[in-house]
């Protein structure tokens, strides 16, 4: 089965396809010298309570739209590099996996970078929500108010990818 | 005209998706306006929400014509974590 580059899916999320995905040598761009896995997790805390397990919701279309924003974005800042990223829905656990990013490039500093990059964009960008369900109640995380042109929330997500 | 409601603001106006009566011509604006006189608890996320249109994300002044399929979406929190991952 072919692994696409993104992917907004209620499967568990599986690490090694996508290093695979991105580590393979193609043609017309130079071979991989580097690979970086980043896998967010669901914490059992948040803000002081203890966490059960979350939901997480997505517009899921518009999602795989700015996840293929976030590639185009990220490939504009570091050419040489490849990136999937594929993001969990549905009920997890602690533990479980909500977010795998993998970078490639001939170098480690660009996948460094755009491994960064990618995490800060998808919280800024990409309509996912998060449902914390904890002892005694439930609620709806938000943080960013989804805009792709907000100019100067990508120059921030491109400082912290920097360093 | 087509509403898709995620997140908390779906539990607010009671449905993931409803059907909106509005009058040509019409953006995105007016659209979120007959939401919130249907379902004033969506009100407070004026300031917040963001937008779309038939897929794409889009401005409150974005013209809709009968048949799009309009979104509102509560500020994201993909990823790994909101503010301290």
């Amino acid at each position: 089965m072919t692994v696409p580059m993104i992917a907004v899916t209620g499967a568990v999320l599986e690490v090694a396809p996508l290093a695979a995905l991105v580590s393979t040598a193609s043609s017309g761009r130079p071979g991989p010298g580097a690979l970086t896995t980043f896998v967010g997790l669901v914490r059992d805390h948040h803000q002081g309570r203890e966490v059960t397990h979350l939901e997480y919701e997505a517009y899921v279309p518009l999602a795989e739209k700015a996840l293929a924003r976030i590639l185009a974005e990220a490939a504009a800042e570091w050419p040489d590099a490849r990136l999937a990223i594929h993001h969990r829905t549905g009920r997890l656990g602690i533990g479980e996996a909500s977010v795998v990013i993998a970078a490639a490039s001939p170098h480690r500093a660009d996948a460094y970078a755009a491994s960064r990059y990618a995490i800060e964009r998808i919280k800024q960008i990409v309509p996912v929500w998060k449902h914390e369900y904890f002892a005694g109640g439930d609620a709806w995380v938000e943080g960013a108010t989804a805009d792709p042109d907000d100019e100067a929330a990508r120059a921030a997500a491109l400082a912290i990818a920097r360093g | 005209m087509t509403v898709r409601l995620f997140a908390r603001l779906r539990e607010l106006a009671g449905a993931g998706e409803l059907v909106l009566e509005v009058a040509a011509p019409a953006t995105v604006a007016d659209v979120w306006a007959a939401l919130a006189a249907a379902h004033p608890a969506v009100a407070p996320y004026e300031r917040t929400m963001s937008c779309a249109v038939n897929e794409e994300y889009a401005r409150l002044t974005t013209g809709v014509r009968a048949g799009d399929d309009v979104a509102f979406l509560p500020p994201v929190s993909g990823g790994a974590g909101a503010s301290d991952a």
